[in-house]
């Protein structure tokens, strides 16, 4: 791949990270982060190329240390994304029943509470 | 193992696996602006990167696979654990971490690269000798950087800004000395220096520890954020030395991400990225000791009071701040808001943007304890809601509620968008005591005729007001 081939593809991606991203409401910004912070993990491919073409001893031990750091970034980062996002898909009890009574006329809820 | 080994290294089919890797990145962000979709969302950007390794492992001339297979193993039994274990409040230490770990990964990979093309004494082409040594230099800042606000946010060393005196100087003549280093070693590329390279490694390591150092930990998510896109961004530059299409998109991404996040950070706090990075703001109380001296008037009450004011008002606003994140809070004010709403009153969560330890983190912690998300508010939300809210409860929240960022010019903190808890009815603030927020200045809130101070622990008094109610 040539050299303006790569800046091209980086020039675009800038665009489509700043597109797709600023589009994720406050509210899910901690899963993002995560998510990204995993996505980024995607150095353990050269880690494993590192490794994979390694021929002497210390290329050996960065490489090996590369790929396990790149497999903690890329495994832990999806896990804990997805328990934090499990959290936010959970359905919580039906307690709306409750609120929904209050809106009635009359505002039954605090009358009731006031007996 | 020639067996496995059916793509050729940047050949058309293990490209063509790449592009599908990470246009599934970019499926799997889009998904996730919304909480339904998010999960599947987070599973198919997995998929992409499961896709991405194998192919990698697939290529032609691949060897040494007891190393690959040892590394993985370490790596994914760490990963599992380290998620499986860690509580929702530790988030942000462990987003930290991980982080560190990718950014040590790429100095390691940009290291290989500078040994490899040495050994083979090649003339270095320029355009893979400068992005490896961006590669080494931001991915060394970043592991260092990182594991740092790690042991911050972890209270393994202490939070307040760690500084010493000319600190900047040092950090300024740092970064030359870096700059000069790699200029010489791109000038010389016929045959660039190990020894060098890896004093450039060192320097950009103790660079990030003193950046790092001096911030207070409360300002720890902005820069968890910057170091996030920093580490994408060496991500990105391995990319170019390796000729990997999937990791230049990939850490283009996490870059753009990374930025957008800590501008929407340094925004909510009103105070500009580098005056978060380099000013170590509440190191020294700026206002001079602002909580201290004379008390000014402020009604106290108890936690009984406290019940009877939300039990009988319609409407009700909690707003969470960091405290409650600390107090580990979440579940005992759950319970209150539950009892509140048995008794049909309405309750929302009045969420500021840098609420808790990360953009979003006061959020998945509420939705841990099983709140609503239709009932989580953005301040631009709420704000308008505020003079019709008979009661709002702050519970650990400070400098985001201060009304002096709206009516006092000469406030350290005027501009900042704040949570307008003054317009509604009533105020409790549930606090330790009347000791200024991290701003180091005094908050008007609490001297409000309508404000009530309830000074105890976060998570103790959310669960004695939600006794009490339900005693009622």
């Amino acid at each position: 791949m040539s050299l303006m081939t790569e800046i091209t593809i980086f020039v675009l991606a800038v665009f489509v990270g700043f597109e797709v991203i600023s589009k994720v409401p406050t509210t899910l910004h901690t899963p993002l982060m995560s998510q990204t912070n995993a996505i980024h993990g995607i150095v353990m491919l050269g880690g494993l190329i590192v490794l994979g073409f390694a021929n002497d001893g210390l290329e050996y031990v960065i490489g090996t240390i590369a790929v396990a750091f790149g497999a903690i970034n890329i495994v832990g980062g999806f896990l804990v994304t997805d328990r934090m996002l499990g959290m936010f898909s959970r359905k919580p009890k039906p307690q709306s029943k409750p609120a929904s009574s209050a809106s009635r006329p009359g505002a039954g809820g605090s009358d009731g509470g006031g007996s | 193992m020639s067996l496995l080994a059916v793509l050729k290294p940047g050949g058309d089919a293990a490209t063509a696996l790449y592009i599908v890797a990470f246009s599934l990145f970019i499926i799997g962000i889009k998904q996730g602006t919304h909480p339904t979709t998010a999960k599947r969302g987070n599973l198919i950007a997995a998929a992409g990167m499961a896709i991405a390794v194998v192919t990698t492992l697939l290529l032609d001339g691949m060897g040494n696979w007891g190393l690959i297979v040892l590394g993985l193993g370490i790596g994914t039994a760490v990963g599992v654990i380290a998620s499986t274990r860690v509580q929702m409040t530790e988030m942000p230490q462990m987003v930290a971490l991980y982080n560190g770990v990718g950014g040590g990964a790429v100095a390691l990979i940009a290291w290989s690269e500078i040994r490899h093309g040495i050994s083979i004494g090649e003339d270095f082409p320029l355009d893979s000798l400068i992005p490896i040594i961006f590669a080494g230099v931001i991915g060394s800042v970043s592991f260092w950087g990182s594991n740092i606000a790690f042991a911050k946010l972890q209270d393994l060393i202490p939070t307040r800004p760690i500084a010493a005196p000319g600190q900047q100087v040092i950090n300024a003549v740092l970064l030359i000395a870096i700059v000069v280093i790699c200029v010489v070693l791109a000038v010389d590329h016929q045959s660039p220096s190990q020894g060098l390279f890896i004093l450039l490694l060192v320097l950009a390591a103790i660079l990030g520890n003193l950046v790092v150092l001096p911030i207070g930990g409360a300002d720890m998510p902005v820069v968890i954020s910057l170091l996030n896109a920093f580490t994408g961004l060496s991500a990105a530059a391995a990319g170019f030395a390796l000729d990997n299409v999937a990791l230049i998109v990939a850490g283009t991404l996490v870059g753009s991400s990374g930025t957008i996040l800590t501008m929407e950070m340094a925004t909510a706090m009103n105070r500009s990225v580098s005056n978060i990075l380099f000013s170590g703001f509440g190191g020294a109380p700026a206002a001079g000791g602002g909580g201290g001296g004379e008390e000014k008037p402020h009604v106290s009450i108890g936690a009984q009071d406290a019940a009877i004011k939300l039990a009988y008002a319609d409407s009700v606003v909690i707003v969470p701040g960091y405290g409650l994140a600390v107090a580990q809070a979440q579940h005992a004010i759950k319970e209150v808001a539950d009892e509140l709403e048995k008794r049909g009153v309405t309750v929302n969560y009045a969420i500021h943007p840098v609420a808790g330890r990360m953009p979003g983190h006061m959020n998945v912690l509420l939705a841990e304890a099983d709140v609503a998300y239709e009932n989580l508010k953005e301040m631009e939300e709420i704000n308008p809601e505020m003079s019709r809210t008979d009661v709002a409860v702050v519970v650990g929240a400070n400098d985001v509620t201060n009304p002096a960022a709206k009516n006092d010019p000469d406030s350290p903190i005027a501009g900042m968008p704040i949570i307008e808890v003054s317009e509604a009815q009533e105020v409790i603030v549930i606090k330790r005591s009347l000791s200024p927020g991290f701003a180091g200045i005094d908050n008007d809130l609490f001297y409000e005729p309508n404000t009530s101070m309830l000074f105890a622990d976060a998570k103790a008094a959310a669960s004695e007001i939600a006794a009490e109610i339900g005693n009622l």
